[in-house]
């Protein structure tokens, strides 16, 4: 028995969002009489982080505390449209309709605050901190608070905001094929170091390393936590887990977490990551999405790190140790290729 | 079949109830109390969601007897906050981004609980023992070790 290691890399490009008759996202903006102000969504926060980038997305555009902002979502009867989160999409479709949602909702705030100030709305500037004070006379301010209530109770305003953001469908052109699918792409590269064991054709992993373009991380805690768990995503995609083993026949299925493997704990490995930021002229505040993209390069970066190990080029997944090890006895034996 | 009285303890406090006989833990504690932060994940041991202590020993409810916790301890996620306080392993959990789905959170908390209760210092290797019976989909289990790593080393904001 020996212990073989290898190295694979892969680079992808992905792109934010989809392409299926066009890509909108709605979202709704309004304050209440406290001041505070209602993210209104249809869109789903599974854990992922919808909830807290939308709310800073929000509370950064109208220039209001974070807390003073809350974000409703995941009910199709009160929230406006959305496609859903997939595709990456929320941060960059999602955030984009809540950005255009709260700057018209910051321009009739501005407009009210005006009108109890006696200045015009063009003058006004907010702090950050719940207030809004003329430019150059932090003096001569008000707070959200008490411009909404002035707004509800005598001037008869709603300080609310509608935005929507689509990515209209594009045609494949009939002669060229030629089509945009997506306005915006992430990118990132990683390298997988993998130690097989060329009597059970056991592949663990050794250590990951990685670089990621998406834009800018507004909120980088997030990202990284995406990035370090969705990399296992990736890994599981790679190694372990199948609804269907021996595709396309549908027999020995997994019926339970017993049979449809994950990694676990005692599976992982160390993991460095690059997060590099070029804002996305179109994305709200720069952002892309580090949704899916965060597992993808891993898949072939596993694969290319078994050839480099053992000399075994496997082209369908998971990567079983029973195919390792057929692989390896189909080519006589265990081939390290020059290690890189 | 006969209802069988059962009576234990519960976060501290005494509970009676009724139960079939061949009902297990899991759902004695979350259709019969209403304690719902057990949760129930693949119902046979694979996944560890349903992690509860009996008397301070890390179980899987959902393969655990009912009617075999007479008179023991049981403690969950439920009673795990101290009074208005987060415990310090939920404060770790938040602060080290621990969680996303949240669906093992409950599982993760109490095998962490088990491990720090009897050995309040434990090696990464012990952490990652410890919780190795639970699954997580989402987080690749680095943020949960680093958080019940940091529960232990007292580095966590109160």
């Amino acid at each position: 028995m020996t212990r073989h290691r290898g190295r694979g890399m892969a680079s992808i490009n992905y792109p934010i969002g989809m392409n299926l008759g066009g890509d909108p996202s709605q979202a709704l903006v309004h304050s209440n009489p406290s001041g505070k102000f209602t993210v209104a969504l249809s869109s789903i926060d599974l854990g992922q982080g919808m909830k807290s980038v939308t709310r800073q997305i929000c509370a950064e555009t109208l220039g209001v505390p974070v807390e003073d902002v809350y974000v409703d979502t995941a009910d199709s009867d009160t929230g406006p449209h959305c496609m859903g989160s997939f595709a990456s999409r929320g941060t960059h479709r999602v955030g984009n309709a809540v950005m255009a949602a709260a700057r018209e909702a910051r321009g009739v705030m501005m407009e009210a605050a005006a009108e109890e100030l006696e200045v015009n709305a063009a003058d006004l500037e907010t702090d950050g901190r719940g207030n809004i004070h003329v430019k150059g006379a932090p003096h001569r301010s008000i707070s959200t608070k008490d411009v909404a209530i002035a707004a509800q109770f005598k001037q008869g305003k709603t300080i609310s905001g509608r935005g929507i953001f689509l990515v209209p469908l594009s045609n494949v052109d009939p002669e060229t094929g030629e089509m945009s699918p997506t306005t915006c792409y992430a990118h990132a590269c990683l390298v997988a170091e993998v130690e097989i064991d060329d009597e059970t054709g056991e592949v663990a992993m050794v250590r990951m390393d990685s670089a990621y373009e998406l834009g800018r991380a507004l909120n980088p805690r997030l990202v990284e936590q995406q990035l370090v768990g969705g990399a296992w995503m990736g890994v599981s995609h790679a190694l372990y887990e199948t609804p269907e083993p021996y595709y396309p026949d549908p027999v020995h299925g997994p019926r339970d977490f017993v049979e449809y493997l994950m990694p676990g704990p005692g599976d992982i490995c160390p993991h460095d990551i690059a997060v590099l930021e070029r804002p996305a002229p179109d994305g709200p505040f720069g952002a892309k999405g580090p949704g899916e993209m965060c597992a993808n390069p891993v898949l072939p970066a596993v694969a290319n790190a078994i050839f480099n190990a053992v000399g075994v080029r496997i082209d369908d997944l998971p990567i079983t140790p029973e195919k390792v090890l057929r692989a390896i006895k189909a080519q006589g034996g265990a081939r390290p290729q020059a290690r890189r | 079949m006969s209802k069988i009285p059962l009576q234990f303890r519960h976060n501290g406090r005494d509970v009676a109830i009724f139960v079939d006989g061949g009902t297990n833990l899991l759902v004695a504690l979350r259709e019969l109390i209403g304690d719902m932060t057990p949760k129930f994940g693949c119902g046979q041991g694979g996944c560890g969601t349903c992690s509860v202590l009996v008397d301070g020993e890390l179980h899987l409810s959902c393969l655990t007897l009912a009617e075999t916790v007479a008179g023991r301890t049981i403690e969950t996620l439920d009673g795990m906050k101290q009074g208005p306080n987060l415990h310090p392993l939920q404060r770790a959990f938040a602060d080290n981004f621990a969680a996303q789905c949240g669906y093992c959170t409950p599982g993760m908390l109490m095998a962490a609980k088990a491990l720090l209760d009897r050995n309040p210092s434990p090696s990464r290797d012990e952490v990652v023992e410890a919780i190795s019976g639970n699954i997580c989909r989402c987080t690749g289990y680095e943020p949960i070790i680093n958080a019940i790593l940091a529960a232990a080393g007292g580095r966590v904001s109160a």
